[in-house]
């Protein structure tokens, strides 16, 4: 069992489609492993692979290894409640686009991980279903919104998993947990059945030990869906790569995302592998990309405009809590989300309204829509000079529980660095990039729409460059 | 200001939703239906379960292209949807998915009222008011159908250009043929898949500006429509004759009390919060989609009435009251083509004499057949019936069938010539009303009538009105 826990989840589909694992053997390792889930990463837990994929997955892309998978994904008779009480124990009837490709590729569901409510926030403590602790210091957050996802993923809770990536969704608990996360092109991936927060930015991706892992996913997510009008799907197929040395690649460094702001462990960490790339063949040079400070203020006020209007349907009339009385259907619908929305989300929801309202919109919604094609501008004459713009992904590493949770604009920060690339609709990895105070930092490549073949590429050389090892997050 | 004596010049413009009969519904793969059992036709996404994505019905731009070809739109090369927002029970995801300020087409003319733009929604679900009132105040439950939720819709919003509440309901005809002409809709008020609400102000006759306006919702028939609107224009005159103002409201026109209610008024009025549906992609219209909806136009009322007109020969009046009621011009062209009548003839046959006898039901299902009028119209023309006789002979058709010909030899309707018969009934007629011939002598041509009135009650009708004119003049020498 402790030989299968060793294993990257693309060894591990390897062996098993040699004979040498059975897929019930993988399945059982991980299930057993995410019953006793002691982080909270898990809000739910699978008994048994589903019947169609038990008996025949050796065969299959993904070998029967299992997914993880974030709540707010609708699973069909499993309980997806994107971490709001409001949608407690709520079974969708259907199941999204990119859960059910993963399924029908070879990868059953295992669980469905904890995040913050509709995805608002970068700790998981915003969850109605309690704070999720990261593997590498139990006092301190795994990140988030996809806490659960990352954190499951260091522990060796789950072989890889998924989440998603609005603001840094993903970037920025992979970077915390020590793990690989890669937010996509917006429109890699299929939207349907991801419960939305703001839906011109939310984008899907995996998590994964490892840069191979994380491509062989997202392989098996990516493409057009006829039930997501936004869905392109990749130029190419998704390689697995192979790339070791980073040959004649030009990197440019933002001035506005890898200084001021950025704790010095993590700058260190950061610094030691642009170090590390020209050793590998590539150029690293300075660049500019002149909106991006404002990138935090535009997104605060596209996301959560969106958010508001998202959240409308959660209004007691048809599914989820309902907190009835016998006084009329207003205070049906003030009662019920009262008592079913977390603070974050209402203040979100009262943000977005506002930049909405009639008078305002020019003003807010107009403003920062502005602000998202100059920065889109900005990462477009990057691109010409540069293959890829590199930063730290978070500012900091893993901080304590509890340490921002008053302080919304503290909290806000962490997504400094990976906010104007979702802006932009641009994909992103974060690998692990060495330790600072015994926690790891996560190193970040931004590239132009669907060039994530060549993003993987990259990041793979990068990785045996750095050398991290997680496996103390996994004992 | 008393008022007294102020024309008052009533400015109407007129917002129409017509409910799409694509086969599915606006954004998901629900059929459409009407009268099924309640949330039959329903998904996660027309439900707006949490995750699901709309997306757009090509069949409902198409209608919507051959809408705005029919209303002589621009048609936008790039249109966009937006969220309308706003809580209610009906509307499952808390926003309508609508058009804004990039609606599929703008500008366009349909007869004599310019259209200010034309734009795709998807409409709400039905809620019903379980309780006495069966309505939403006093009931005890309400419930929702969402069978309806998510049918596509098209809005239709005029210019300010309808002066009288009868223009409007006349002009909503014109719509609803154009609409059914194209075979877009159903346009059945009663069904709910032709709804209308109207804004109304009105303005001292000869002012150019506009004064306050306001709207008259949901009226569920056309007649509603014309005594919603003459309520509202008599309570703004009332208000202004009295020098009070017209405030900017939302009104409900109750057509059992002939009242007007308030909904709401402009300080109450929703922010929606317009903003760009980031779930779906502009719609880009091309070319090729503008060749398709341009070859699907059958030729529209405006058209065909202008067609009568120029090409037939008919009267303007004529021409609009065949050709703005789909059924009566199919009527009349086949009776046309029949070959024996002529064209205003046979237009004021089909269009007064079968119209009075069958009213709004289609001709094409009543017993006397479009060739049978075609020669009985002919008949008339030739003389060989007269214009009273042919009556009768048209409501035996109307009621029983038959060819008219028959029915004349077989009832003795034939017209009587200037034979030895009708010349007897003439003389007789004469010396009947002495007063009247004495005064035709004397010039008064038009006291004629007694005596036609004689000939006609002696021959039931069978005598030519003309020919017996004739003949009395004859017999007293003028």
């Amino acid at each position: 069992m402790s030989d299968i826990l060793a294993l990257t989840a693309a060894e591990t589909v390897r062996r098993v489609g040699a004979g040498d694992i059975a897929p019930a053997e993988v399945w059982e390792t991980y299930r057993e492993r995410a019953a006793k889930d002691d982080l909270n990463a898990f809000t739910w837990v699978a008994d048994a692979p589903p019947e169609e994929h038990g008996g025949g997955s050796a065969g299959m892309a993904l070998g029967g290894v299992p997914v993880a998978v974030k709540d707010l994904f609708c699973t069909r008779g499993v309980p997806s409640q994107a971490g709001s009480k409001v949608l407690e124990d709520y079974r969708p009837p259907y199941t999204a686009t990119a859960v059910s490709r993963l399924e029908r590729a070879g990868a059953p569901l295992l669980g469905k991980t904890n995040q913050d409510e509709f995805a608002m926030g970068s700790s998981t403590e915003n969850s109605a279903y309690g704070p999720v602790l990261n593997p590498w210091n139990r006092e301190r957050v795994p990140g988030g919104s996809s806490g659960g996802s990352a954190a499951a993923v260091a522990a060796g809770l789950a072989p890889w998993a998924i989440g998603t990536d609005t603001g840094g969704s993903i970037r920025q608990p992979a970077a915390l947990c020590g793990v690989v996360g890669l937010k996509p092109t917006y429109g890699a991936v299929s939207r349907y059945g991801m419960i939305a927060f703001a839906s011109s930015l939310d984008q899907a991706g995996p998590f994964a030990r490892d840069v191979t892992d994380a491509a062989l996913l997202f392989r098996h997510m990516v493409g057009r869906d006829d039930r997501d009008s936004t869905s392109l799907g990749p130029e190419e197929e998704v390689a697995l790569p192979e790339a070791e040395d980073l040959a004649g690649i030009r990197l440019g460094v933002p001035e506005e995302l890898s200084g001021e702001g950025i704790e010095p462990g993590v700058l260190e960490a950061f610094n030691d592998t642009l170090r590390r790339a020209e050793g590998l063949g590539a150029s690293v040079e300075p660049c500019r990309l002149e909106h991006a400070p404002h990138a935090l203020s535009a997104y605060y006020l596209i996301a959560p405009a969106e958010a508001s209007s998202n959240l409308a349907r959660f209004d007691g009339v048809r599914y989820g809590l309902r907190a009835n009385g016998d006084d009329g259907l207003l205070a049906m619908y003030t009662r019920t989300r009262a008592a079913g929305f977390g603070d974050e989300v209402k203040r979100r929801i009262m943000l977005g309204t506002y930049a909405l309202s009639s008078g305002y919109y020019d003003a807010y919604y107009g403003r920062a829509q502005r602000v998202r094609t100059k920065i889109a501008e900005d990462f477009r004459s990057a691109f010409e000079r540069f293959d890829f713009v590199v930063t730290p992904t978070s500012p900091s590493v893993a901080f304590p529980l509890g340490e921002r949770t008053s302080d919304p604009l503290a909290m806000y920060l962490s997504d400094y660095c990976t906010v104007p690339m979702s802006l932009a609709g641009i994909p992103a990895i974060s690998i692990p990039n060495g330790r600072s105070q015994g926690l790891p930092t996560g190193f970040q490549i931004a590239g132009p729409a669907f060039s994530e073949n060549r993003v993987l590429a990259a990041a793979h050389a990068l990785e045996r460059a750095i050398g991290f090892d997680g496996a103390e997050a996994r004992a | 200001m008393s008022g007294d004596g102020q024309a008052w010049e009533p400015v109407i413009g007129l917002e129409i939703h017509v409910q799409l009969k694509t086969r599915t519904k606006m954004f998901c793969g629900c059929e459409l239906s009407f009268g099924d059992p309640p949330n039959v036709h329903t998904c996660p996404v027309c439900l707006g379960l949490p995750g699901t994505l709309p997306v757009a019905n090509e069949g409902a731009i198409h209608f919507g292209l051959m809408i705005g070809l029919a209303l002589e739109c621009d048609l936008a090369p790039r249109s966009i949807f937006h969220r309308k927002n706003y809580f209610y029970p009906d509307l499952p995801k808390g926003y309508q998915i609508s058009q804004y300020d990039e609606p599929l087409c703008r500008g366009g003319r349909l007869g004599d009222v310019r259209i200010h733009r034309v734009h795709l929604e998807e409409d709400a679900a039905k809620l019903i008011h379980v309780g006495a009132s069966g309505r939403i105040h006093g009931a005890d439950a309400s419930v929702v159908d969402f069978n309806r939720g998510g049918t596509p819709l098209v809005e239709i919003v005029t210019e300010p250009d309808v002066r009288s509440a009868e223009q409007a309901r006349e002009w909503l005809n014109l719509l609803r043929t154009t609409m059914r002409q194209l075979g877009v809709s159903d346009v059945n008020m009663d069904e709910g898949s032709l709804r209308c609400d109207a804004n109304v102000s009105i303005r001292p006759a000869g002012s150019a500006e506009l004064g306050t306006k306001t709207e008259l919702k949901n009226m569920n028939s056309f007649r509603f429509v014309q005594r919603g609107i003459e309520a509202e224009v008599e309570r703004q005159r009332g208000l202004l004759e009295s020098g009070r103002p017209v405030v900017q409201e939302t009104l409900h026109f109750d057509p059992v009390s002939g009242s007007l209610t308030s909904l709401r008024s402009k300080e109450e009025a929703h922010d929606y919060r317009y903003f760009p549906e980031p779930d779906l992609v502009p719609v880009a219209v091309t070319e090729a989609m503008i060749a398709a909806a341009r070859a699907e136009l059958p030729e529209l009322p405006a058209a065909r009435a202008q067609r009568y007109e120029r090409e037939l020969g008919l009267t303007t009046d004529s021409a609009r009251q065949l050709a703005h009621r789909v059924e009566l011009g199919d009527y009349f062209e086949r009776a046309l083509a029949a070959g024996d009548a002529q064209a205003q003839p046979l237009a004021n046959w089909v269009g007064g004499e079968l119209v009075a006898r069958i009213g709004e039901a289609d001709p094409a299902r009543s017993r006397a057949s479009p060739e049978a009028m075609a020669r009985l119209v002919a008949m008339v023309a030739a003389r060989t019936v007269s214009t009273g006789a042919a009556r009768q002979v048209l409501e035996e058709l109307v009621t029983a069938g038959g060819d008219p010909g028959e029915i004349v030899a077989a009832r003795g309707l034939g017209a009587m010539g200037e034979g030895d018969e009708l010349t007897g009934v003439v003389a007789a007629a004469i010396d009947a009303n002495p007063e009247a011939a004495e005064k035709i002598r004397s010039g008064r041509a038009q006291a004629i009538g007694p005596i036609i009135g004689y000939v006609m009650r002696e021959t039931k009708g069978r005598a030519d009105g003309g020919e017996v004119t004739r003949l009395v003049r004859e017999r007293l020498g003028v």
